[in-house]
C-alpha cells in the first residue's frame, strides 16, 4: 500500500506551513500538497505547491488527480485587510469551503477530513456559562466577521459529514494560538505598549501553544480521532493579568468609545480587530477542554498561563514594568525599614 | 522568577538567613553575620507594610493565580471582602447561626432568601463563613446576567468566585467541591415593596434542586432576617427601569430624596441562620429528571426557609438592635 496523501489548504500561511512541513517529515507520507491563493513566504521543500483559489472547481481536480486521501482545511482566515476587505473574506471562508466540501464530497479516495475552527463559534456575552463544553450552543450567536463565517464553515462541514459518514471527521475549535512566532491580532495587541481594554471589563482569556496546536492538527490529520473538540490550554488568564505580565500598562476606554479607538488602530495597521473581537475583550471565553484530554487523548504541554509567558519571553516588547524593577522598588522600602531597625537596637 | 522569590517577613532567630538581594542572585557575597545580629524584630506595622507591598508587587507584575471561573483569591481576600467587612461587622452586626451546619470539605448548596433591594444580602451570608466558620469556606454564588454586563460589577464578581446562575456552573462548581450559594427568588425577592417583606417569592423553577440532585450534594437553607430593611422599597419607577434595562429603580424613604445620602443603608441588626442540611445523594442522579420530586423538595426548602424566618422575627427584639 502506498503512503498517505495528504491536502493542506492555508499553506502560505504560517501555521499552515509549518503543518505541512510536520506532515512532510513523516515517513509514512508519501505526498503533502499545499494549497493557497498566494505563493508560500518560506521554503516549503519536498511539498508539492498548487497556487488555487478553493474558490473555484480547480481544487476538485486537484483533489482527484492525485488522489488525496486527507484533507486538513485551514484557510478560513480572521483578518479582513490581509485578503482584501471584508467581502473577499467571507467569501474565501465560506465559498473556499463549500467549493473544497463539494470537491471531497465527489471524491472516491478522499476518507478523512479535519478542519481547522475557533472557539469564536460560542460567540462571547454576559449570559455565557463560564466554560463551553462541545454540545453548548452559543448565547448570542456571533453576527459579524471570523466568528459568523466560522459558524457557517461548521455548518456545512456538518453538512458534508451527514451526506459522507464514512469519511472521518475531526472539527478543532482552537482558542487563541500564541507562542513565539505566532503573529495573530491578538499578539500584536500585546505587543503595544499601552495596551487599550474597555473600561470597567476584564475578561477571562485562554490560550493554546502553537506548538500543541500543530501537535493537535498532526495527531487529527495522522490519526483517526473523529468529532468535535475543544482546544486550548488548561487555566485560565485575566486580560489584565496578561498585560501586567507582559510588562505593560492597561488603557481603559469608556465601552462608546471602543469601536472608534479599534479603527484607529486598523486604520494605522497595528491591530486589525473586528466588533466580535472588540466583545471578545469585555466578556471573554474559556472552554471546556477535558474532551481533548480524555477522548481526544491529548494533553497540551503548555497551560494558558505558560504559553503566555512563552509569547512574552520570545519578544522584546517594550516593557515599561518590568518584574525586577518593581521587586527592586519593594526591597528599596523594606531595606530602608530593616536598617532603620539596625540603628535603633 | 518571581515566583520562587520569598519575602521575609519575620527574620526573628533566623540569623544565618541570606538577605533578600543574595536569595535573588545566588552569585551574590553572604553579609557579615554581625549585621544581621543587631536588627530588631520588625514591627507590627512594618510587617504589614511588608505584606502590602508583596500584595502590590503580585498586583503589578499580573503574578497570582486564578481559577477557569476567574476566581481571584488574593484579590477577594485582602481587598474585596477586607473592604465590606466593617459594614456588615460593625454597622449591621451580622450575627451567624448554624454554622456547623455548613460541612468543612466537599460541595454544598446554600439556598438563601433574597431582600434588601441592593443584594447585600449574599455577601452578609458570605461573610461569616469566610471569617468563622472552622474551614474558612469561599462562598461561589450564582448571579443573574445582569451582573456579569455591568461594567466594574462584573469583573468584580467574576474575581470574587461568582458566575452565572445556569447548571452548567452550577454542577461544575459543586463537582469540583465548592460551596455554592443561590438565591432563588432573583430580582422578585431582592426587588418586592417593603410591604410583602419576609415573604417568599416563587422559587425560580428549581433549577438549583436539580443542580443539588444531580451532583449529590447537600441543600443547605439560609435565612437572613434584617436585610429587608437596608432600604425599605415604597415605590418603583417602572419608566425608568425600562429605559436603562434594570429590573427596577426603588423609591426608598430616603432615596432619591436625599440624593446620595439615600444610598446609606439604614442600620438594621441581621440575624443569619445556616439551617440543617438537606440531604440528596441517597435520591440519586436520576431524580433530577422525576419533575415531581424536584417540585417536592423545592417547596420543602422554601417552607423551611420560611418557618426559619418567622422564628428568627420572633427573637428579633427590634429591627435596630
Amino acid at each position: 500500500m502506498s503512503g498517505r496523501r495528504i491536502l493542506v489548504t492555508g499553506v502560505s500561511r504560517q501555521l499552515g506551513g509549518r503543518l505541512a512541513a510536520m506532515l512532510e517529515a513523516d515517513p509514512s507520507v508519501e505526498k503533502v500538497i499545499g494549497v493557497d491563493t498566494v505563493p508560500p513566504q518560506g521554503d516549503l521543500g519536498r511539498i508539492e505547491f498548487v497556487r488555487a483559489d478553493i474558490r473555484n472547481p480547480l481544487i476538485a481536480k486537484v483533489i482527484a488527480t492525485s488522489e488525496v486521501d486527507t484533507v486538513v482545511h485551514m484557510s478560513v482566515v480572521a483578518t479582513p485587510l490581509t485578503v482584501g476587505g471584508r467581502s473577499a473574506m467571507k467569501e474565501i471562508n465560506v465559498i473556499g469551503t463549500m467549493q473544497l466540501l463539494a470537491a471531497c464530497q465527489k471524491s472516491a479516495s478522499v476518507r478523512k477530513l479535519v478542519v481547522k475552527s475557533t472557539t469564536a463559534v460560542y460567540g462571547s456575552s454576559p449570559k455565557d456559562p463560564a466554560l463551553f463544553t462541545e454540545d453548548m450552543e452559543p448565547r448570542a450567536i456571533p453576527r459579524s466577521g471570523y466568528a459568523k463565517d466560522s459558524v457557517e464553515v461548521e455548518g456545512y462541514v456538518r453538512g458534508f459529514g451527514r451526506r459522507r459518514p464514512d469519511v472521518v471527521l475531526s472539527l478543532l475549535r482552537f482558542t487563541n494560538f500564541i507562542g513565539p512566532t505566532v503573529d495573530t491580532p491578538l499578539t500584536r495587541y500585546f505587543a503595544l505598549p499601552v495596551v487599550p481594554t474597555v473600561l470597567g471589563f476584564d475578561p477571562r482569556l485562554q490560550f493554546i501553544h502553537e506548538d500543541d496546536g500543530l501537535e493537535v492538527l498532526r495527531l487529527a490529520t495522522m490519526t483517526d480521532r473523529p468529532g468535535i473538540v475543544n482546544v486550548g490550554g488548561d487555566g485560565v488568564l485575566l486580560l489584565s493579568q496578561a498585560i501586567r505580565r507582559a510588562g505593560h500598562v492597561p488603557f481603559p476606554i469608556l465601552s462608546p468609545l471602543v469601536q472608534s479607538v479599534g479603527q484607529v488602530l486598523r486604520r494605522a495597521g497595528m491591530v486589525d480587530f473586528s466588533p466580535e473581537q472588540m466583545r471578545f475583550l469585555q466578556h471573554g471565553r474559556v472552554a471546556d477542554t477535558t474532551k481533548l484530554r480524555e477522548r481526544f487523548g491529548f494533553t497540551p504541554r503548555y497551560s494558558t498561563l505558560e504559553a503566555f509567558d512563552h509569547f512574552i519571553a520570545a519578544r522584546t516588547l517594550n516593557t515599561v514594568l518590568t518584574p525586577e524593577r518593581i521587586a527592586g522598588i519593594e526591597d528599596a522600602v523594606l531595606d530602608t525599614l530593616e536598617r532603620r531597625r539596625t540603628v535603633h537596637a | 522568577m518571581p515566583e520562587a522569590r520569598i519575602i521575609p517577613i519575620d527574620r526573628r532567630g533566623d540569623a544565618a538567613a541570606p538577605t533578600r538581594a543574595a536569595r535573588r542572585t545566588p552569585t551574590a557575597v553572604e553579609p557579615a553575620p554581625e549585621e544581621v545580629v543587631d536588627v530588631a524584630p520588625p514591627a507590627d506595622w512594618e510587617r504589614k507594610i511588608a505584606s502590602a507591598l508583596a500584595f502590590l508587587r503580585r498586583r503589578l507584575t499580573g503574578d497570582y493565580p486564578i481559577d477557569d471561573f476567574g476566581f481571584d483569591p488574593d484579590f477577594a481576600d485582602n481587598v474585596l471582602m477586607a473592604a465590606v467587612r466593617p459594614l456588615f461587622e460593625k454597622y449591621f452586626r451580622v450575627e451567624a447561626r448554624g454554622l456547623e451546619h455548613v460541612p468543612a470539605t466537599g460541595g454544598a448548596l446554600l439556598v438563601a432568601n433574597h431582600s434588601g433591594t441592593v443584594p447585600l444580602d449574599a455577601i452578609g451570608a458570605a461573610l461569616p463563613l469566610l471569617d468563622q466558620h472552622p474551614a474558612h469556606r469561599h462562598l461561589r454564588m450564582l448571579g443573574a446576567d445582569l451582573v456579569f454586563s455591568l461594567p466594574v460589577v462584573a469583573p468584580l464578581a467574576r474575581k470574587a468566585g461568582h458566575t452565572l446562575a445556569c447548571n452548567a456552573d452550577a454542577e461544575r462548581l459543586l463537582t469540583a467541591g465548592e460551596l455554592v450559594g443561590v438565591w432563588p427568588e432573583g430580582f422578585k425577592g431582592v426587588g418586592k415593596p417593603f410591604s410583602e417583606r419576609y415573604k417568599l417569592q416563587r422559587f425560580g423553577r428549581g433549577g438549583f434542586v436539580s443542580a443539588a440532585l444531580r451532583t449529590g450534594v447537600p441543600i443547605i437553607p439560609c435565612s437572613i432576617v434584617g436585610a429587608e430593611e437596608i432600604y425599605p422599597m415604597i415605590g418603583n419607577i417602572k419608566p425608568l427601569a425600562r429605559l436603562l434595562g434594570l429590573p427596577y429603580v426603588p423609591i426608598t424613604p430616603t432615596f432619591p430624596l436625599l440624593g446620595p445620602l439615600g444610598l446609606l443603608p439604614l442600620p438594621s441588626k441581621w440575624l443569619i441562620e445556616y439551617g440543617e442540611p438537606i440531604e440528596t445523594a441517597h435520591l440519586g442522579s436520576a431524580a433530577a429528571d422525576d419533575p415531581m420530586l424536584v417540585f417536592n423538595l423545592t417547596d420543602q426548602v422554601r417552607e423551611t426557609i420560611q418557618q426559619t424566618l418567622y422564628k428568627l422575627l420572633m427573637q428579633r427584639r427590634s429591627v435596630f438592635f
